[in-house]
């Protein structure tokens, strides 16, 4: 499989103490890349920095043999990345309608699958209920779906999605994991952080271990799962 | 009866200034995160300019357009020449801004000297009108309407429109809102010159009521905060709460009880900042 996003040497700092040193990661299209570890090991920052929201220091980052490291936020979205962050990030002041409006761009490479409102709707039903409502109104789980259908819309050809799990009831968190595994089945390239554990290890095709901000382990979700000591070595909690 | 009448016609006419003057420093505030202390002196720059164009002999519509457009461009320069090269710099932009009040200020003493003038109203809305017992300028009823137009045409603005939606976006989180593809720059730049632009206008619609005078901008920038603070940055309704408001407290403070005007003025600031330290109507500003 050709290779969607490539992060080579990468190091981001937040003011002078170095989060990520050195980060050398592939993601596959059309698979799913989750980037594991525990609190503070730099998946967020990765992130950030992929996104354009931090700027790394030295290293690259490539998406599709584009380079992106020292553009603007809103050129690396409109390159194909959509962002997902960290404690979902919608906007209090927007409806649903408006946020779906704002994003919406549609794709400039040749897709197999565009995003655009009806299909999001489509995607996540709720918001098609709650399209004249104030985001800041809605409920956690609706919130994170939001944030999910507000970076497709952008259509993106990597997806990152940061923590889609985290702080909601067991029910979200399936309908979550449900779309996001659809997205998956429909060829989205998507790098994922995410603590929930056999979430991760279901949806990943190959998982990246973060420890410190540099690669503690890669390899198969499989593997992983399988083997408690290493597990416990790199994501157990202490 | 007719001295509360056209009181408070006259509050009603300074609290539609004041919006003019502060809806477009409170969506630039909220916006960029930059206190622009030279948006009183874009205010009295539009009203000289005004002035220039109305004894050029072009009118007064044409001064009140071309003051606008003049203004809301210099802001454009502005932001794009100076304000953009320290961004994210609070302190520093605060600071240029001032000195750029300063500035303007000195150059308007400079081309048109120091003596009050007079801009007069356009000749059709001259004269005045009886409203019950009261006799009322026909001009400042005037002035209550347009600036409760250009509201209404900012709220739709702001709340109808996509460009509006982005705005209300990067006001709540600029680096999501440029993560998803909204170009900041372009919206920094759109926004100052809106905002300047509103300010330019003031100048001119208050200058028949207010006059035109060196230190205008040391009068109008005070209330132009207070409102801000009052209503909430970055909020349009809370200018527009916040404008009439102070319109209000200021005129019958200063007719009522003339000696307390500031007091009357600051009070309910404190009284608001202790219960909603946001002002009334704003949000938590990351």
């Amino acid at each position: 499989m050709p290779e969607a996003l490539i992060l080579s040497d990468l190091h981001v700092y937040h003011g002078e103490i170095c989060a990520v040193r050195g980060l050398d990661i592939t993601c596959a299209e059309g698979a799913v890349t989750a980037l594991l570890g525990r609190n503070g090991a730099g998946k967020s920052t990765t992130l950030s920095a992929i996104a354009g929201l931090l700027e790394p220091r030295q290293g690259h980052i490539r998406l599709f043999g584009t380079a992106l490291e020292g553009r603007k936020p809103e050129s690396i979205c409109k390159l194909g990345i959509g962002l997902v962050p960290q404690g979902r990030r919608i906007f209090p002041s927007l409806t649903v309608e408006e946020h779906l409006a704002i994003a919406y761009r549609p794709p400039r490479h040749a897709a197999e699958r565009v995003f655009d409102i009806a299909s999001v709707e489509t995607l996540f039903p709720r918001l098609k209920e709650r399209r004249r409502q104030l985001a800041g109104s809605m409920s956690g789980g609706e919130q994170q779906m939001l944030a999910i259908a507000r970076a497709l819309v952008t259509n993106p050809r990597v997806l990152l999605l940061d923590e889609p799990a985290e702080g909601l009831a067991p029910q979200i968190v399936a309908e979550v994991a449900q779309a996001i595994a659809a997205l998956k089945a429909d060829g989205l390239s998507i790098l994922l952080v995410e603590h929930n554990l056999p979430l991760a290890l279901r949806l990943a095709d190959t998982c990246v271990v973060l420890s410190s901000g540099e690669v503690a382990w890669r390899g198969a979700p499989n593997i992983l799962a399988d083997d408690p000591a290493l597990m416990a070595q790199h994501l157990g909690v202490h | 009866m007719a001295f509360w009448i056209s009181q408070s016609l006259n509050a009603l006419a300074l609290g539609g200034l004041l919006f003019m003057l502060a809806s477009g420093f409170s969506l630039i505030f909220g916006l960029m995160r930059v206190a622009n202390l030279a948006h009183g002196a874009l205010f009295m720059l539009g009203a000289y300019l005004g002035l220039a164009v109305v004894k050029a002999g072009f009118g007064f519509w044409v001064a009140a357009a071309s003051a606008a457009v003049a203004v809301g461009l210099f802001g454009g320069v502005l932001e794009r020449t100076l304000l953009r090269r320290l961004a994210g710099r609070t302190l520093p932009q605060v600071l240029l801004t001032l000195g750029l009040a300063f500035i303007i200020a000195d150059a308007c003493l400079m081309l048109w000297g120091g003596d009050p003038m007079r801009l007069p109203p356009p000749p059709e809305l001259s004269g005045a009108v009886r409203i019950g017992d009261a006799v009322f300028p026909r001009y400042r009823l005037f002035v209550i309407g347009a600036s409760a137009a250009v509201a209404l045409g900012l709220w739709l603005l702001v709340e109808r429109t996509r460009a509006g939606a982005m705005i209300r976006a990067a006001v709540d989180d600029v680096g999501m809102a440029r993560a998803i593809g909204v170009s900041a720059s372009t919206l920094f730049t759109a926004v100052f010159c809106l905002g300047t632009a509103l300010a330019g206008l003031g100048g001119v619609i208050g200058g028949p009521i207010l006059s035109v005078y060196p230190t205008l901008d040391q009068d109008m920038l005070p209330l132009a905060l207070l409102v801000v603070i009052l209503g909430g940055a970055g909020s349009l309704i809370g200018a527009f709460v916040g404008a009439y408001a102070i319109g209000f407290i200021y005129t019958f403070g200063q007719v009522l009880v003339p000696d307390l005007a500031y007091v009357i003025l600051f009070l309910p600031m404190i009284a608001v900042l202790s219960v909603a330290p946001q002002g009334l109507f704003g949000r938590r500003l990351g």
